[in-house]
C-alpha cells in the first residue's frame, strides 16, 4: 500500500498554501472509492462482497443511525446524561468492523457503539450501559457510551484521547509473540493524531511490525477545532511515512471502499506485513456529543454539503441500483428497529440502579481493608437527598 | 542461601519467574543486551531472547501502554521505567488505564503487570534521577505500591507482585541497590504483599519507613539507644499500599509515639496519610505529636542532596524529641 499524499484532497492545506474547501467533493476526490455518484460500483474497484453482507451492513448502519437519533432525544429529555454518536460516520465504523475477522480484536475510541453491536453485543446491554443501571456490563461505573465488550473481542472505552492506540499495539504484539493469528484495530479521530499516544503507537507498531490496523476517522472536527488546525501535513495518512508504516486514504462514506481497504490491511497484518494506517475521510454531521453545540464554530452550509454525501444515502442508492432494496423493506427495517429500541429503553429504565456495594467492588481483585471499611461507612451513613 | 545484593535478588526473581511462567516478559529502555542501566536485567536477554527481554524505543508512555495491551491479552509483562523520575509520560496509562481497567469494565478486563522502577536519592542524581513519586500512585485507586529495603524482601515481594492479579508499582531504592546485602534463598519463595515487618523492637517510639531510609532509621535507633536509652520500634512497611495498618497501630498502642520517615516532599507525602490513619485509629494512645521527617518541599537538589534527605542527622533528634515529649 502507498501513501496518497493527497494533492488538494485534504480538508485543508494547512501551512502549505490555500486551504482546500471543506466540501465532500474536495475531501473525497481522488482517493480510494468504489460506489460512484450514480450508485453503481466501479467495476475496477468493486470488492464484490456477497450481497447479503452488503445488505446486513445497510441494516446495521440504519440501526446505528436510528439509535443515535433516539439517544439524542433521550438526552434532551433528561432521561440519559450523555451521548456521543456517529452521525454521518456509520460507514467508517460498520464497514471497518465487518472487515475484521472473528478472531480479531477492536480497540475503540468512544464513537463506535455500532461496531460493538456488529460484534454481537445485544442492544439491551448497550442501552443498559447508556442508563448506567445494574445490568450494565460496566456496572454503571462509567458515563454513557463508555462500554466494554470483551466477549465480543472489543475493548473498554475510556475518555483520555489516544490511550487505546498503544494498547492495541501491545495486544497485537503479545499475540504475535505467542504466534496467535489475530489482528487488532484501533479507532481514533484525526484530533488524536496530535497526541503522544499516536506517535508512540505508530512508532512501536512500525519497529515491532505488530499486526495492527490504525483507523483514523478524519471527520473534520475535534470538538470545535477543524482538522487543518491539528496538523500542518496535507493529509493525516502521510504521517505513516515517518514511522515506516504503510498508509492509505479512503472514502470513509463509501461502505465498499472502507471494507476493501480495511480488509486488505487486516490480511497484510495477518500475513506478517505489520501495521497499516488508514485515514478514513468522513464528516461529523452532529456535534461532538450531546454536550456540544457546533453552531458556535462551524457554518451550517458546510454541514449541508456533507449531508448530500451521507453514507446511508450512498449505500441505499447502491442497493437500489442492484435492485436489492425496496422502499417497503426499508420502512419495515426502520419500524422494527424503532420497536426494538423502544423495548430496550423501557427495560433499561425499569432496571434497578447498581447497588451501593457494587461501588466498592472490583477496585482490586480482592477488597482491601480500607475499602471494606469505607463500604461499611457508606452503607451505614447518610444518603444523598437527591439520589438519582 | 546465597548472599546477594538487591540487584542480584531482583534479577534472580525475574529469571526464576520467567522460567516458571512463559507469560512473563520484561520490556523497557536498555533492558536487553546491556541488562538495564543498573544491570538489574543482566543476562536475561541471553537466556530468554529478544522476544521476552525487549529493548523498546525511548517512550515511557509506549512502554506502559504496550504492556497494558499485553496484560489484557493475558501475558504478565514486567515493564521497567529506567528512573521513576521518568514515569510521568506514562502517568496517563498508569492512572487512567491500568489502575481502572478492572473497575471500569465491570471485571471483564484485568491488568496484571508489575512496573519496576528505581526510586529515591543518594546517588547525586539531581532533580531527575532522585525523586520518590510513590504518593501519586498510592493516591490512585486500583494500584498497589511496593518498596522493598533488602534483597530477601525484594525477591519475595517481586514474585508476589508478578503473581498478583492487579497492577503493581515496584519501587527499587537505588541508593541501596548494591549496598544492601543479605542471604537470599535459592528458588521459589514469596513475601506476601500488604504485610509490614517489625525489624527492630522497642517500647518508646515507633518509626515507619521503607526503602533506603530504613537504614538511616536503624542507625538513628542505635544512636539514641546508646545516647539516651531510647528503645525504638522500627517498622519496614515493604508494601506501601494497601497498607498493613494493623502492624503500625499495634506498635503505636505500645509506644504511644510515631515518626514517619520518607524521602519524598513533606506536603501530601505518604507520611501525611499514615499519620492521619494513626489519628483515626489510635488517637487516644498517642503520648506525643506525630512527626514526619521527610524531604523538603523543594525540587530534589543536586549539591545539597544530603541536606535535603531525611538522614540520620535529622532522624535522631526527631526520635529524642518525640520520646521525651
Amino acid at each position: 500500500m502507498q501513501v496518497d499524499s493527497g494533492g488538494q484532497n485534504n480538508h485543508g492545506g494547512g501551512a502549505h498554501g490555500v486551504p482546500a474547501p471543506r466540501t465532500p467533493e474536495a475531501s473525497l476526490a481522488g482517493i480510494a472509492r468504489v460506489i460512484r455518484d450514480d450508485g453503481t460500483a466501479d467495476p475496477a474497484e468493486d470488492p464484490r462482497l456477497p450481497l447479503a453482507l452488503v445488505k446486513s451492513l445497510y441494516v446495521a448502519m440504519v440501526r446505528t443511525r436510528l439509535i443515535d437519533e433516539r439517544l439524542v432525544t433521550l438526552q434532551r429529555q433528561g432521561r440519559i446524561g450523555f451521548h456521543i454518536g456517529s452521525l454521518g460516520e456509520e460507514a467508517t465504523i460498520l464497514a471497518s468492523a465487518a472487515a475484521m475477522r472473528p478472531q480479531d480484536w477492536i480497540f475503540p475510541c468512544y464513537r463506535e457503539f455500532g461496531a460493538l453491536l456488529w460484534r454481537g453485543m445485544p442492544l439491551q446491554a448497550y442501552f443498559d450501559n447508556m442508563f448506567g443501571n445494574a445490568n450494565d456490563p460496566a456496572k454503571g461505573r462509567q458515563m454513557p457510551d463508555h462500554y466494554t465488550g470483551k466477549p465480543y473481542h472489543f475493548g473498554s472505552v475510556s475518555s483520555p484521547i489516544g490511550t487505546q492506540m498503544t494498547q492495541a499495539v501491545g495486544f497485537a504484539w503479545a499475540a504475535k509473540l505467542r504466534k496467535d493469528d489475530l489482528v487488532t484495530s484501533a479507532y481514533f479521530g484525526e484530533g488524536a493524531t496530535s497526541s503522544s499516544e499516536f506517535h508512540t503507537a505508530m512508532n512501536f507498531a512500525g519497529v515491532f511490525k505488530t499486526p495492527t490496523v490504525m483507523l483514523c476517522r478524519n471527520n473534520g472536527w475535534a470538538i470545535s477545532v477543524p482538522s487543518e488546525k491539528q496538523s500542518a501535513t496535507r493529509t493525516f495518512a502521510e504521517k505513516g511515512i515517518a514511522y515506516g508504516v504503510p498508509a492509505v486514504r479512503c472514502d470513509g462514506n463509501d461502505v465498499l471502499a472502507v471494507y476493501k481497504t480495511v480488509r486488505a490491511a487486516v490480511e497484510f497484518a495477518a500475513a506478517g506485513g505489520g501495521p497499516t494506517l488508514i485515514e478514513l475521510m468522513t464528516y461529523r454531521l452532529s456535534g461532538h456529543s450531546t454536550s456540544d453545540d457546533p453552531r458556535a464554530y462551524r457554518a451550517e452550509g458546510e454541514v449541508e454539503g456533507w449531508r448530500k454525501a451521507d453514507p446511508l444515502l450512498r449505500l441505499r442508492k447502491h442497493l437500489e441500483t442492484l435492485g436489492a432494496l425496496t422502499d417497503a423493506e426499508d420502512a419495515q427495517l426502520r419500524a422494527d428497529t424503532d420497536a426494538e429500541i423502544k423495548a430496550c429503553v423501557e427495560a433499561a429504565e425499569a432496571a434497578p440502579k447498581p447497588s451501593l456495594e457494587s461501588m466498592f467492588e472490583g477496585v482490586y481483585a480482592e477488597k482491601p481493608w480500607h475499602l471494606r471499611e469505607q463500604e461499611r461507612e457508606c452503607i451505614e451513613g447518610p444518603r444523598p437527598k437527591a439520589h438519582h | 542461601m546465597t548472599e546477594m545484593n538487591m540487584v542480584q535478588a531482583i534479577n534472580d526473581a525475574l529469571r526464576l519467574e520467567m522460567r516458571r511462567d512463559d507469560r512473563v516478559l520484561v520490556l523497557g529502555e536498555d533492558v536487553g543486551k546491556v541488562g538495564g542501566v543498573f544491570r538489574v536485567t543482566q543476562g536475561l536477554y541471553d537466556e530468554f531472547g529478544e522476544d521476552r527481554v525487549i529493548d523498546t524505543p525511548l517512550a515511557e508512555g509506549g512502554i506502559i501502554g504496550a504492556a497494558i495491551g499485553m496484560a489484557l491479552y493475558g501475558l504478565r509483562p514486567v515493564p521497567e521505567i529506567q528512573f521513576s523520575d521518568f514515569i510521568f509520560p506514562a502517568f496517563d496509562q498508569i492512572v487512567s488505564e491500568a489502575a481502572k481497567y478492572r473497575y471500569r469494565s465491570g471485571g471483564e478486563y484485568t491488568c496484571p503487570m508489575v512496573i519496576r522502577t528505581p526510586v529515591g536519592g543518594g546517588i547525586r542524581g539531581g532533580h531527575y534521577h532522585s525523586q520518590s513519586p510513590e504518593a501519586l500512585f498510592i493516591h490512585t485507586p486500583g494500584l498497589k505500591v511496593v518498596c522493598p529495603s533488602n534483597p530477601y524482601d525484594a525477591k519475595g515481594l517481586l514474585l508476589s507482585a508478578i503473581r498478583d492479579e492487579d497492577p503493581v508499582l515496584f519501587f527499587e531504592p537505588k541508593r541501596v541497590y548494591r549496598a544492601a546485602k543479605g542471604e537470599v534463598p535459592e528458588g521459589d519463595y514469596t513475601v506476601p504483599l500488604s504485610e509490614a515487618k517489625v525489624v527492630r523492637e522497642g517500647k518508646h517510639v515507633t518509626v515507619v519507613a521503607w526503602g533506603a531510609m530504613l537504614y538511616e532509621v536503624l542507625a538513628s535507633a542505635e544512636e539514641v539507644a546508646a545516647s539516651h536509652g531510647i528503645e525504638t520500634e522500627v517498622i519496614d512497611l515493604r508494601t506501601l499500599w494497601p497498607i498493613d495498618l494493623d502492624t503500625i497501630v499495634e506498635s503505636v498502642k505500645k509506644t504511644g509515639r510515631i515518626v514517619v520517615v520518607h524521602e519524598a516532599p513533606k506536603t501530601c507525602g505518604f507520611g501525611a496519610e499514615i499519620l492521619t490513619l494513626i489519628g483515626e485509629k489510635a488517637f487516644l494512645h498517642l503520648e506525643a505529636p506525630p512527626v514526619r521527617v521527610t524531604g523538603w518541599d523543594t525540587p530534589f537538589p543536586y549539591t545539597l542532596e544530603t541536606d535535603y534527605l531525611p538522614l540520620q542527622h535529622r532522624i535522631t533528634p526527631a526520635l529524642i524529641e518525640t520520646a521525651k515529649f
